[in-house]
């Protein structure tokens, strides 16, 4: 199976998303680089809104997502309550 | 009656909704559809079904105003800081100035043709999915040109070399490459568009265009460079995912479809190769800190990803694109020929250029080991020595163009055993005879040569006298380039004598 | 970073790009509008002529019969550039957003009359179909116009009319309850009923016209200036007395938005006309056209959402043919 891919700007709000990450995906691979945190998972990952807005203290919708996106590899799937990106293969 | 004010509603789901929010198109009865959409027919691409469209995001205008109004506060909020601060005394050297120069004028104005672009297609597909899609990529290009022109403006105000940049994109010999490659975009149709930008260039190749840049930046202490490039770079997310949806969706409607797209595939990811040239040589020579060779860029962001990328496409019968043998036999060369062809002819190229010192033929060495060391370090210790005899060689030649690609016609076959044979293709077409740089572009010209025909490449036009003239001044005048502070080799430049009395070594 | 208060004197060589300061004048600051807009758009040395119609370049004067000597004259008076524009954008959504939830929160739509929500899904909602087409015509605008000036703008007064289409659906959906049978309705008022026919044809005809200035004008300028003030204003003040108070918070933004547009539309006009007479001949032949096509085409609309409709249609077109007048043009 291939890899779906995630990078994101090291900034405040990504804590609470990376959190989230490795909650509700533990197979995912986290690497910290300066400015950015990659992570890296076998066919797919899941960002969880419920979990993220436990993580950061507030309502935090998915679409957030754009403030803070560097880059991504693999198919988008996107509602109220999550942000999925997956491969078919 | 009852305390509590609000009421509970039933829920739209999100897909339903943002479907309720952009599927607002209908047929038309007062007019033929077809007259409606005149454009979307004559490529012999074949849609049967608009609404198999699957949004990739969703989002509602508001949400694009309110997030994108927020990305730009921060993003303005490090530009002022910048400029305020003078961030330019920064950076590791007022060499790596000149990638930000090839930026501004070759890809700069590529942002601009594709917000044109997007907007053109946005009103000329069929499906209403699409068109919403399109026209979110038009407006972000907008913005990508923008605030690519609003980040490198303070180093225009110090810096020679930015400040015609629209004035040499649509004239200066290097800039047809990219403007050839987006005019071939754009004049093509709709869905060749979408192969073309959409995918090949925004998704296959993009990785390959600003990483390259923003990583540069960042090593090279550009803050201004690299904030531009994070706030970019959620907006080219958005754009990969439609590439992506773009592509599958047109595989998905017919087979026949299939080889139509293919061959866009073959011929783009060939085009946008050449193009990146510029890129590999601002990665290997123009960044005093180099995070990554071109070489290893090229291995990384094609070879490894781009793998996952065609076998999800494999089942609909996409191969890999077919040059993809020959870029790789090339990785060891492309930079080193471009950046010693853009040396030579730096007299007409308003950057500058310069020898690699010891510390980065090292570097090179290293990252090119098959390859630097035999063919390109003897040359630079050769120009090396008659630097040092103050005469530094600069090219009083012009050199062939490619008619496809429009490079000059320096590469050599990597793919045979003997890379210092230059490859020359000829055809001949209604009489007159044209020139390639190699089988990819020769092709490409073969199948549609009434349009290739038609480029205008600037060493012919030097020479047709359309330039300002027949002497090197005369030209440069007409490209408005200033003799002695735009071009020539940064050591004995202005932007050098600027920088050493910044740095207290005046 | 360090705060190095003794800086060493850092004085700039140039304020801007050499084609805004010969735009502008030397040693002069360039905005940030000017620097986005001047000369972005190529105009010289394409290398392929259009597959889809080979008759024109990639970007070309020739594609309207107005003639300028310079595109670069249709400077936008609110000085958008995409930061500025998202920005104020941003602001509006806000208010906007408030006030949906404010009609959500206060059950103000139990207190409207079933009759005046009739009304509204019958004969407003219909018109998400309309901004959609205004949204087109933008878009061939976008790409078909000549200069960043007015195509720029062209790009935002897009994106807005997307944006009114969406607060209209949003509106619909709110009225019922979020059932989306109400848009399945409104389109087939759009395609099929009498009151609503005139509007439509108006459009799909402005979907072939070959001139991109005229097309500006049959849209922005004339079709507007017929449907928005009926809609968002005549007839609003008559619902404030009929207990559909929240259908004028709810469209507060399109309001608010027509306001704005007002003037960059103005500037199009006043600018075009006062380059050459053969410019005001064009304007004043289009307008005229148009603006029989549109009193004609929004009037049995008019019928359905006023008391007074002939009196209303005939005060829109007055107040239009005095504010072009005052542009320039001679109606």
């Amino acid at each position: 199976m291939s890899k779906v891919f995630l990078a994101l700007q090291a900034v405040e709000e990504t804590r609470a998303i990376i959190e989230a990450i490795k909650e509700d995906n533990p197979h995912a691979e986290v690497e910290n680089q300066p400015a950015m945190v990659k992570v890296a998972a076998e066919g797919k990952l899941q960002i969880m809104a419920e979990t993220v807005s436990n993580h950061i203290g507030r309502d935090w919708d998915p679409q957030e997502l754009q403030l803070v996106l560097v880059s991504l590899a693999g198919n988008v799937d996107e509602d109220y309550d999550h942000f999925t990106i997956y491969w078919d293969n | 009656m009852t305390m509590k004010t609000q009421k509970r509603k039933k829920r739209l789901n999100m897909k339903d909704k943002y479907k309720y929010m952009t599927r607002l198109g209908w047929d038309t009865t007062y007019q033929d559809m077809d007259d409606v959409f005149p454009k979307d027919k004559f490529e012999g691409i074949k849609i049967h079904d608009w609404e198999a469209w699957e949004d990739p995001f969703r989002m509602t205008m508001d949400a694009y105003w309110k997030y994108q109004g927020e990305k730009d506060k921060k993003l303005y909020a490090i530009i002022d800081a910048f400029s305020q601060n003078n961030g330019q005394k920064n950076i590791t050297d007022a060499r790596y100035v000149s990638a930000l120069k090839l930026f501004l004028t070759g890809v700069s104005p590529l942002e601009y043709q594709a917000h044109r672009g997007f907007a053109d297609v946005a009103r000329n597909f069929r499906g209403d999915g699409p068109r919403v899609a399109c026209q979110m990529q038009a407006i972000d290009e907008l913005r990508h040109v923008q605030t690519q022109i609003h980040t490198l403006s303070h180093y225009n105000k110090h810096f020679n070399g930015f400040s015609e940049f629209a004035h040499w994109h649509d004239r200066v010999w290097y800039l047809s490459v990219p403007k050839s490659f987006f005019d071939d975009a754009r004049s093509a149709g709709p869905f060749e568009f979408m192969i073309a930008i959409g995918f090949s260039f925004e998704y296959v190749l993009t990785n390959l265009l600003f990483v390259p840049f923003m990583s540069g930046a960042a090593y090279n202490g550009d803050m201004a460079t690299v904030t531009f490039g994070f706030s970019a770079q959620s907006d080219e997310a958005r754009h990969m995912t439609l590439g992506l949806q773009a592509i599958k969706f047109l595989l998905e409607q017919d087979p026949d479809n299939v080889p139509i797209v293919q061959k866009w595939i073959d011929k783009w990811t060939w085009r946008g190769y050449k193009v990146l040239g510029l890129v590999s040589m601002m990665m290997d020579y123009m960044l005093p800190e180099s995070p990554q060779s071109w070489k290893e860029a090229w291995e990384l962001y094609f070879e490894e990803n781009t793998v996952a990328l065609f076998k999800d496409l494999e089942r609909y019968g996409i191969k890999i694109p077919e040059c993809a043998g020959t870029v790789s036999a090339e990785k060891e060369h492309l930079s080193h020929q471009i950046w010693m062809t853009f040396y030579t002819h730096n007299a007409a190229a308003p950057f500058h250029t310069w020898l690699p010192d010891e510390k980065k033929m090292d570097w090179l060495s290293e990252k090119y080991p098959n390859t630097f060391d035999k063919y390109y370090r003897p040359v630079y210790e050769h120009w090396g020595e008659l630097e040092k005899q103050g005469k530094r060689y600069y090219s009083e030649m012009l050199p062939q163009l490619c008619q496809t690609c429009q490079i000059p016609m320096l590469y050599t076959d990597c793919e045979n055993d003997d890379p210092t044979q230059i490859v020359h293709k000829q055809t001949t077409f209604n009489g007159e005879r044209f020139h390639f740089c190699s089988d990819h572009c020769q092709k490409i010209f073969e199948d549609e040569p009434e349009k290739y025909v038609q480029s205008w490449l600037p060493v012919h036009q030097i020479f047709q006298g359309n330039c300002g003239g027949a002497t090197l001044p005369e030209v440069l005048k007409w490209y408005k380039v200033e003799f002695g502070q735009d071009n020539l080799d940064y050591v004995g430049s202005q932007d050098e004598k600027m920088w050493k009395q910044w740095k207290g070594e005046a | 970073m360090s705060l190095d208060i003794k800086s060493i004197d850092i004085k700039p060589k140039r304020e801007t790009f050499g084609h805004v300061e010969r735009r502008i004048g030397e040693g002069k600051m360039a905005s940030r509008y000017e620097e986005a807009t001047f000369d972005i758009q190529p105009t010289t040395n394409f290398h392929y002529r259009p597959l889809a119609d080979a008759s024109y370049e990639l970007y070309d004067v020739e594609k309207t019969a107005v003639k300028m000597e310079d595109w670069y004259k249709f400077l936008d008076p609110r000085q958008y550039h995409y930061a500025s524009y998202v920005t104020a954008r941003a602001k509006q959504q806000e208010v906007a957003e408030q006030n949906f939830v404010f009609v959500e929160k206060r059950n103000m739509l139990d207190v409207m009359p079933a009759e005046i929500k009739e009304l509204i899904l019958s004969y407003v909602l219909p018109l998400r179909h309309y901004e959609w087409g205004a949204n087109m015509n933008n878009l061939q605008l976008c790409s078909e116009g000549y200069g960043a000036a007015i195509t720029n703008a062209f790009m935002f007064h897009a994106e807005d009319r997307l944006g009114n289409a969406q607060y209209i659906t949003r509106i619909g959906l709110l009225l019922s309850d979020n059932e989306p049978v109400v848009l399945d309705n409104g389109k087939d008022q759009w395609m099929n009923d009498e009151a609503w026919q005139g509007l439509r044809k108006a459009m799909e005809d402005s979907f072939v016209i070959k001139d991109w200035f005229e097309l500006h004008i049959a849209q922005n300028v004339i079709l507007d200036a017929f449907v928005h003030p009926l809609y968002f204003n005549l007839m609003e003040q008559e619902l404030n007395a009929k207990g559909g108070s929240a259908q004028v918070m709810m469209t507060e933004f399109i309001t608010s938005w027509n306001e704005e547009c007002a003037r960059w539309i103005d500037m199009t006009v006043k600018v075009a006309c006062s380059e050459n007479e053969e410019n005001k001949e064009l304007l004043n032949t289009w307008c005229k056209k148009y603006i029989e096509i549109a009193y004609n085409a929004v009037l049995p609309l008019a019928k359905k959402v006023h008391s007074s409709p002939e009196e209303a249609m005939d005060m829109i077109k007055d107040e239009l043919v005095v504010r072009l007048n005052k542009n320039g043009l001679n109606l």
